[in-house]
């Protein structure tokens, strides 16, 4: 049987990498990142369907206000359109560190955006958690009703996401810190921008879907 | 892979750029019409159905970066998969529980 | 101060409410006392740290999965046997087992065998051969992979916990509520019975990516998609099944936990919630799960038969086709498993059709098999006894599914043993006897050695035919309206039955007793059985081409593939087996105790949480993700194997090959086989 020579497998192409490794290195670099990336696509398809199901289950408990405060009483949608700004320009100012990063390879403008990008999700964070506070001050709490349920933990998965975008960023701020913007380390702020973009179109759904349809109901 | 990167950075720019602008757009336009309520109830659900839907779109394309060129193929593939999961899953739910509710209702 | 300690935890929680349940109690300390006990005695605490639960190599973390499996398939027998021997007292009688246990029995029996026999069987069997089939050397995360395997035995941990710590769930391995609700289910059985499942199928979920992507990125040069054997190719369709279908799992649990432990009202039957929208997700996870644990086994005919019989597997393509039409009609059927719920005629009707066209790709399958044997010069090793029986067995389970595909008969039979004896009928052949004749198939290609015959002989005629003592009366009881489930019942005419299944599971005892015994003979005389050469049944795929057991790199050099069977080919053209002309050093990923920390940490996790132990939800939950998070800081995770000990692996190996007499193909089932087989004329 025919063998391969070591280190050439067959070309990828996609990822742009800024370092000056000799190329093999680069090359087997680029096949590794580009795993990397599409296994981390495949997990957000797998995401995906977990929201779904929330979104499911949230369309059909509509009518599950069991006497309880709806949406017209509980949603705030001021406060659901200044959340949508601060996610949308999160995810503008992620993709701008995105870019400085894999075409320029600028350490100190990559890190700018990104941290532009975490001060924007606490901003989001923080109007979220407000609005919750208010729904429960009004009376809308979760065990209240099976429409609060579903609503409380459709909207509550997507913010815990966000806390967990916010903390991986803070996570490679240390990275950074410790090795530069060294292949690996570029891959996986990939890998964050793809979650950031990805909660951005969740999102999408939810002030469609949650809010906007929930008040003219 | 496009020979000159730094045309492909500005046109990657111009496209982060593009989408904030459309998104922003196709954000406004929803929330604009349940805010002034100038529609008819019907004419609301249509267009937060159809700017949901275009900014989706867009948010793939132009953040995400989604196209039809080769090096994307498997990952569009698995979108497109995904997509038709979510539609069975996520209609099939709808149909059967929105029978079931009207059946025992 | 003892609250916030130990949460509910308390003395009342030591299993000393029924003898049996104190003695399967003791049997589980007892075991874990002398499985520690003879780690220590053999000094074994090193090896089995740096060698198994550190290592991230595929083949280890496969074998590993079985070991679980085997384990839980031990608990999960013994526990069906004793439900047997129950129902066959129950006439008109409360038996020796009062409702609440018996509850709990088939709880846990169901519970184990799909999460934690099935699972665990069939990843460890795809972890072992998949990679080496795709000519990899690893698969593409192979931490993560660890990972995996460590949450999947966390759960298992907590199923074995669950026996001697508090009652476990008694609301059937489906967990329907609103009974399992807190109003009607107050104790920890329903938790445990969440975290244990919650923490599977996350790592079920993971692997499921990690399959696919080691499908879609590793494939030697040259193997395209259309040239992976075809258990690679139910791979992949099983790996998009667990990635797509896991999740609602994983939401209906957790909806289910949200109801439990903050008071939410998803399924209650109270403040607007509906329980079947637990059933729809449950469904919706379990119908694709059907599928998950039936096409490894078509793989692994396709293999076995193909190999068995000498010749290319017939009709290749249209198998390929039939798996994957398998796959994504399953998604499109749930709706039978709750023909009753009070929906439209309508709606059960396009379900019902959905589900009867799934017949017709299985059909496909088995004609290609038979094809495959049709003229073939079949050897009946024990994977090819296994094939037979499945063919015949899996027939007659598969029109009784097209039966209960039609509403209108789903709804005379609903909830009776007719259903129990159907899904049996479907999962031992379909699943079982595909996972047993895989470990027949493998075994040589795991430790060097081959399992005994005699007694894998023994084994299989006690599975079949305990399997068609213990479940054919129960398709007449059925349908005689028994329900499933019953701990007593008053009607004579079952009785006969009952203890014709009784018979059939004491046999089914038998089998798994023989294989152990097998197990320990075939350690035992190993030196005869040794098959170094690597090449025991005259294999047609890559996983064949290298020595028994495999080296840790696989491969001392990436094979170039243009064909289905390409081993075979090269052997017909006689370049198999060539030494390379150069060796390369080969960069392996190192072990690493992540997986470990997250097996111990999740399994606490999910205790601590049956038992509300707040503060250790708080540390395991820490120590889980903290360990993750510092492993990212680690770039120390490759090791390299240098080119002059690959070599000499190598060059001992292939000596060893030149001087192995190759077998005639008929005494292949005998000691003179050391691994190599001569080509049948």
């Amino acid at each position: 049987m025919a063998y391969t020579v070591e280190g050439k497998g067959p070309s990828h192409i996609g990822i742009r990498m800024s370092n000056d490794a000799p190329p093999s290195h680069k090359e087997e670099a680029r096949a590794q990142a580009e795993e990397a990336l599409f296994g981390f696509w495949v997990f957000l398809m797998s995401d995906l369907i977990i929201f779904s199901m929330l979104f499911a289950t949230y369309a059909t408990m509509t009518h599950a206000l069991a006497g309880g405060p709806g949406p017209k009483q509980l949603f705030d949608i001021h406060s659901a359109a200044l959340e949508t700004i601060a996610l949308l320009l999160s995810s503008f100012t992620c993709g701008l560190a995105t870019l400085y990063m894999r075409y320029d390879g600028s350490v100190k403008k990559t890190l700018l955006w990104f941290v532009v990008t975490l001060l924007l999700g606490a901003v989001f964070l923080s109007l979220e958690l407000h609005d919750f506070i208010a729904m429960a001050a009004k009376g809308g709490v979760p065990s209240r009703s099976g429409w609060l349920s579903a609503s409380w933990a459709l909207i509550g998965t997507h913010g815990l996401h966000v806390t967990t975008g916010c903390i991986w960023l803070l996570i490679m701020f240390a990275q950074v810190a410790k090795f530069g913007l060294d292949p690996l380390v570029q891959t996986r702020f990939m890998r964050l921008a793809l979650f950031w973009h990805f909660l951005d179109v969740v999102w999408i759904g939810i002030f469609s879907i949650v809010y906007l349809l929930g008040v003219i109901s | 892979m496009s020979a000159d990167p730094r045309r492909e950075r500005r046109q990657e720019l111009h496209g982060y750029i593009a989408g904030l602008c459309l998104a922003l757009i196709l954000s406004a336009i929803p929330f604009a019409a349940v805010m002034t309520g100038a529609l008819p109830r019907a004419g609301i659900v249509w267009t937060i159905a159809i700017a949901a839907l275009c900014q989706v779109m867009v948010h793939f394309r132009l953040f995400l970066h989604i196209d039809l060129s080769r090096s994307h193929r498997d990952d569009l593939q698995l979108i497109l998969f995904s997509l038709l999961i979510v539609v069975l899953m996520v209609g099939g739910t709808l149909w059967v529980l929105g029978n079931q509710r009207a059946m025992m209702g | 101060m003892i609250h916030f300690l130990f949460g509910e935890l308390g003395y009342n929680a030591l299993p000393f409410y029924s003898a049996i349940a104190t003695v399967a109690a003791s049997v589980v300390v007892l075991g874990a006392v002398v499985v520690v006990g003879s780690i220590t005695w053999l000094r074994g605490w090193r090896a089995l740290w740096s060698e198994w639960l550190t290592s991230v190599d595929h083949k280890r973390i496969g074998i590993m999965y079985v070991v679980v499996s085997f384990v839980m398939l031990a608990r999960a027998v013994i526990e069906a046997c004793v439900m047997r021997s129950q129902q066959a007292v129950a006439y008109d009688s409360p038996g020796f087992i009062p409702p609440e246990h018996f509850a709990q029995l088939f709880t846990t029996h169901g519970t184990i065998m799909i999460f934690f026999m099935a699972m665990p069987f069939l990843i460890g069997i795809y972890n072992f051969a998949m990679p080496l089939q795709l000519g990899a050397r690893d698969v593409s995360f192979p931490v993560m992979n660890s990972i995996s395997l460590g949450l999947t035995s966390a759960g298992a941990v907590l199923m074995m916990i669950s026996l001697c710590l508090g009652k476990f769930s008694t609301g059937g391995w489906t967990g329907y509520p609103p009974y399992t609700e807190l109003s009607f289910s107050p104790g920890v059985g329903v938790d445990y019975w969440i975290w244990a499942l919650t923490l599977s199928s996350l790592g079920n979920t993971m692997t499921g990516i990690n399959f696919a992507v080691t499908i879609y990125k590793k494939r030697a040069p040259g193997m395209t998609l259309f040239r992976m054997p075809l258990f690679c190719w139910t791979a992949l369709c099983i790996s998009i099944l667990m990635i797509f279908a896991m999740p609602p799992l994983t939401v209906a649990t957790l909806m289910l936990a949200m109801d439990r432990y903050l008071d939410m009202h998803f399924f209650t039957n109270a403040l607007g919630g509906n329980m079947m929208n637990y059933v729809n997700m449950f469904w919706l996870f379990g119908h694709p799960e059907v599928y998950i644990l039936i096409l490894p086994a078509f793989g692994v005919y396709s293999e076995t038969i193909a190999t068995f019989s000498n010749k290319r597997l017939y009709g290749y393509t249209s198998l390929v086709w039939a798996t994957v039409s398998i796959a994504v009609l399953s998604f499109t059927v749930w709706l039978h498993h709750f023909f009753t719920m009070g929906q439209d005629g309508s709606v059960n009707a396009v379900f019902g059709i959905a589900t009867m066209l799934i017949a017709i790709p299985t059909g496909v399958k088995v004609y290609d098999w038979l094809l495959t044997m049709f003229r073939g010069r079949i050897r009946l090793s024990v994977p090819m006894l296994y094939a037979s029986a499945f063919m015949i067995l899996f027939v007659v389970g598969g029109a009784t599914g097209v039966m209960l595909a039609n509403p209108g008969f789903d709804y005379q039979v609903h909830n009776t043993l007719f259903l129990v004896a159907h899904f049996h009928n479907m999962l031992i052949p379909g699943l079982l006897f595909g996972m047993l004749s895989a470990y027949h198939y493998w075994f040589p290609k795991a430790f060097g050695f081959r399992l005994n015959e005699v007694w894998g002989r023994i084994i299989f005629a006690c599975w079949t035919g305990g399997f068609l003592l213990a479940f054919m009366p129960l398709y007449i009881v059925g349908a005689l309206g028994m329900p499933r489930r019953s701990q007593e019942f008053f009607e004579a005419v079952y009785q006969p039955y009952m203890y014709v299944a009784l018979a059939g599971a004491a046999l089914v005892f038998c089998a798994l007793a023989s294989m152990a015994i097998q197990l320990w003979t075939s350690i035992r005389n190993r030196d005869s059985l040794r098959v170094f050469a690597g090449d025991p049944w005259n294999g047609r795929t890559l996983e064949w081409s290298i020595a028994a057991p495999p080296p840790e790199y696989n491969f001392a050099r990436i094979p170039k593939v243009d064909s289905v069977d390409a081993f075979y080919q090269a052997k017909q053209q006689r370049t198999a087996w060539r030494a390379p002309d150069e060796y390369f050093d080969i960069p392996l990923p190192a072990n690493s105790p992540v997986g470990f920390l997250c097996c111990v940490s999740g399994g606490a996790f999910g205790f601590a949480l049956t038992w509300h132990i707040w503060w250790a939800v708080v540390v395991s939950a820490l120590v889980f993700f903290g360990s993750i998070v510092l492993r990212s800081f680690n770039r120390d995770t490759m090791r390299i194997v240098p080119s002059g000990e690959v070599q000499e692996t190598e060059e001992n190996w292939l000596l060893a090959l030149s001087e192995t007499p190759p077998v005639a193909n008929e005494a292949m089932f005998t000691t003179a086989n050391r691994g190599l087989v001569r080509e049948p004329v």
